[in-house]
């Protein structure tokens, strides 16, 4: 493969992964050959190994597995060449790996910066291990460059990044004729946080709380595969009845936010009764959470070696019991939105994203199921329960809102099968570690499909068990950039149904 | 023309414009319970604009006096409009002062203003805002004309009073092209009060927005004046379909038993209309904006259709 022999170690753990290191001279050609083979990258990031050397780290989803690989950056010379002519999600990851850490792509398209947003110095690097992760002095704001469209008739509109509803900030300029969207561009990364500053020299256990705040609605899926990643450098699994609740909590997790979504999708196209109705079946289950395990969101519920709280037989049943009251209010209320002829006209031909665009572009998770993309990891690479279970995926090939919709509906009812079929089967014993593996160095990978898309985790030890470095990716980092596209040719007041029919977040990718 | 008849006329005119938030509550209660959520007061437009009453003003450096004039033109061509509608008794001194075209004058010079000061503050919402409101109304007016020539033709007055008095005189009869006119003027409340499926009120997705994008600049006793003077369209459009389509009960007698029992059929009439626009706008979703024309074409269809008929078979 190349010159020099590459070391390939398989990483322990439940997720299939190998770690190699590559050469800078040969990374270009293995991401060539890899991506014909059909890999896709699922993140890029760097690490600082001190005295002035840099990592450059890629993951890759490829057949079977992931394929992690560790490009060790000459020293005093922090740069390596661009991919995203190869992997067209590598341009805003190799943005943010340049504005965090100085690793610069060369011959990039772009080099706009991505999450700096002018609150640090051009200069310095946040990410490196002289900074000691403290706020920089206030800097002036600095203009974005945004992509201009010139022509008779072309205005900009420009939204954000406060928004009249409570969401999520996010900058989205609109280069309009009349109504039609010509282009759209995005600026992100007004929720970045230094996560993943703040995580360093943390001990494992507390990573994992910090882990589920990554995205606050993906919070099992983001401690799970943080979890995930420490088990797999620690060389123990977990006790099996701890991997079957996981499961089921993060299929609830899916469950209330598609309903969430279904309830949104409803609102946005002005059928506020919809809206009411899937909000109060998501209300309902977040109070079974409640009262089950004392969170709605279900923070804190993934631990190290398990989790906090093993299920009674009366939990159980109640939550079977709420399962069959869903299907059927759910059942109704698919029938309600596929007979209405208003909602239809809006979701049908909508926001479309064509397989080949989708495949070209590299969308993933949800959306991209939508678009004939059949990637699922709870298919594609099934860990414990689901390799049981035998998870259906759901894809359509029409990639429009009506398509994404569809989607979230069939995996409503994937899930409650599968939370039906994890409490019927669920094993007995422990749930959680009674004790604790020693801590030890080394480097473990995590990768869970949380109901957006697959949330990845790459994590370095150091020698005494904290953390070196963690690197967690929501598939919202490689399907923001597809947004943008979905929205051409469709008209300005389309947008938010298109933007919900995806919905991204926007703390997982600022970071 | 009496002093009573003028006494009439004010008291009209007041309730009007007191009447017209209790409307717009009236309206929210019914949709706040088809959404099956817990709806608020009914007096909780009045606390809203109370509220705002009481509320700084915040203009942007860039506006022109015309940002400054328009809520209060708008309410004083709505006020003005209110006053030469027949709620309650057809005779009234100004009922007879303008006819029907001059209303749908009245009703575009508010609109005109109100689409002006959106763009004088140079936003890209205002601006947004300005420009459907305008792809909007351009359509509707036509359709509204129509509907107008079309209860006119029945009545042969373009007056409103003659129309209302004109039925009366009549006693019950059923006219095809009146169904037609009824539900092309239908749509046209609908898209005019910037109701589901053309605009949503209560939205918050400042790109999908209408009236709302175009008032975004306003705060304060203007943003009071604005939303009152919508609150006072939606009754006028209300009263205007009434005097249209359904005129039994009112009265030209000048006795105060025959104008309360007016009076309270008027009142009737509003309670059950408000709470049916509010089932309207539950059941409907609301259109992608390019629909709109198709919407309104129809609704000018139907108006046009509704004016054949009437030469067609005859009156």
């Amino acid at each position: 493969m190349t010159t020099s022999m590459p070391l390939v170690r398989t990483l322990s753990g439940v997720v299939p992964a190998w770690q190699e290191t590559v050469s800078r001279e040969d990374l270009r050609t293995l991401c060539l050959t890899q991506k014909e083979r059909g890999a896709r990258l699922v993140s890029l990031w760097g690490s600082d190994e001190g005295e002035e050397n840099f990592d450059l780290h890629l993951a890759l989803a490829v057949q079977g597995g992931l394929r992690w690989l560790r490009v060790p950056l000459p020293p005093h010379d922090p740069s390596y060449p661009a991919l995203d002519d190869v992997f067209a999600n590598a341009n805003r990851l190799q943005r943010a790996t340049h504005d965090l850490l100085g690793l610069l792509a060369q011959g990039a398209a772009e080099g706009r910066p991505w999450l700096r947003h002018g609150a640090w110095p051009v200069d310095r690097f946040p990410l490196r291990k002289g900074e000691d992760g403290q706020a920089y002095p206030l800097l002036e704001q600095e203009p974005y460059p945004f992509v201009t469209v010139s022509g008779q008739g072309v205005h900009e509109i420009p939204v954000g990044p406060v928004h009249a509803g409570i969401i999520e900030p996010g900058h989205f300029r609109f280069s309009v004729v009349g109504e039609r969207v010509l282009r759209l561009d995005t600026q992100l990364g007004y929720t970045h946080k230094g996560i993943e500053k703040r995580a360093e020299s943390l001990a494992p256990t507390e990573l994992i709380h910090l882990a589920g705040r990554v995205s606050g609605d993906s919070t099992v899926a983001g401690a799970w595969a943080t979890a995930q990643a420490v088990e797999s450098i620690l060389g123990r699994q977990v006790p099996e009845r701890a991997e079957w609740l996981r499961a089921l909590w993060l299929e609830r997790e899916r469950l209330v936010n598609h309903l969430g979504d279904l309830g949104y999708l409803c609102n946005d196209v002005g059928l506020s009764a919809g809206f009411s109705l899937f909000w109060a079946l998501k209300e309902t289950a977040l109070r079974t959470h409640e009262s089950l395990v004392g969170h709605r969101y279900l923070y804190d519920q993934i631990l190290l070696g398990g989790v906090a709280q093993g299920l009674t037989v009366r939990d159980c049943q109640s939550l079977q019991a709420e399962c069959a009251t869903l299907e059927r209010e759910v059942h109704r209320l698919q029938d309600l939105l596929q007979e209405h002829a208003g909602v239809q006209d809006r979701y049908l031909n909508t926001g479309r994203v064509t397989p080949e665009l989708a495949a070209r572009l590299g969308l993933v998770g949800l959306a991209g199921r939508a678009s004939a993309q059949a990637w699922d990891l709870r298919v594609s690479c099934p860990t414990v329960p689901y390799a049981q279970a035998e998870v259906r995926m759901a894809t359509r090939a029409q990639g429009d809102v009506a398509a994404r919709v569809a989607v979230r509906f069939d995996e409503v009812f994937e899930s409650l099968r599968l939370i039906r079929y994890f409490i019927e089967h669920l094993p007995s014993g422990p749930s959680l570690w009674d004790a604790f593996p020693p801590l030890r160095a080394g480097v473990g990978v995590g990768w869970v499909e949380g109901w957006r898309g697959e949330v990845f985790v790459a994590l370095e030890l150091g020698a005494q068990g904290q953390v070196r470095r963690w690197h967690p990716e929501d598939v919202s980092m490689s399907n923001w950039p597809i947004l943008e596209h979905a929205v051409q040719g469709n008209i300005v007041p389309d947008f938010p149904l298109i933007n919900k029919s995806f919905n991204l977040s926007y703390s997982g990718q600022d970071g | 023309m009496t002093l009573v008849n003028w006494l009439l006329q004010g008291g009209q005119e007041i309730l009007g414009i007191l009447l017209a938030p209790l409307l717009m509550g009236w309206v929210g209660i019914w949709r706040a319970w088809l959404q099956n959520r817990q709806a608020p007061p009914l007096i909780q437009p009045y606390r809203q604009l109370f509220k705002l009453f009481h509320k700084e003003v915040v203009i942007a450096e860039t506006a022109s006096p015309l940002l400054r004039v328009t809520p209060y033109l708008l309410f004083g061509c709505m006020g003005l409009t209110a006053s030469l509608i027949p709620m309650v008794i057809t005779d009234l001194p100004l009922a007879g002062a303008v006819d029907v075209i001059a209303l749908v004058g009245l009703l575009s010079l508010a609109r005109v203003f109100l689409a002006l000061a959106a763009m004088d503050v140079g936003t890209a919402f205002g601006s947004l805002g300005a420009r459907r409101e305008m792809l909007v109304s351009f359509l509707a007016e036509p359709a509204l004309l129509m509907v107008f020539f079309t209860v006119a033709s029945l009545n042969a007055s373009t007056s409103l009073r003659f129309m209302v008095t004109g039925f009366a005189a009549r006693g019950f009869y059923l006219y095809p092209s009146l169904a037609f006119a009824g539900v092309a003027f239908l749509m046209v409340l609908l898209a005019e009060n910037g109701r589901i499926p053309v605009d949503n009120p209560e939205t918050h997705l400042e790109l999908t927005m209408i009236h709302e994008a175009m008032i975004l600049e306003y705060s304060g006793r203007h943003l009071a004046l604005i939303e009152w003077a919508n609150a006072l369209k939606l009754l006028i459009y209300f009263s205007l379909g009434f005097a249209l389509f359904l005129p039994f009960g009112l009265t030209d007698s000048l006795q105060g038993w025959e104008i309360l029992r007016a009076l309270i059929l008027f009142l009737l009439k509003l309670t059950v209309m408000g709470a049916g626009l509010a089932v309207l706008e539950t059941i409907s979703a609301k259109q992608r904006l390019f629909r709109v024309p198709e919407y309104l074409g129809t609704a000018f269809l139907l108006a046009v259709l509704a004016i054949l008929l009437h030469y067609l078979l005859g009156s």
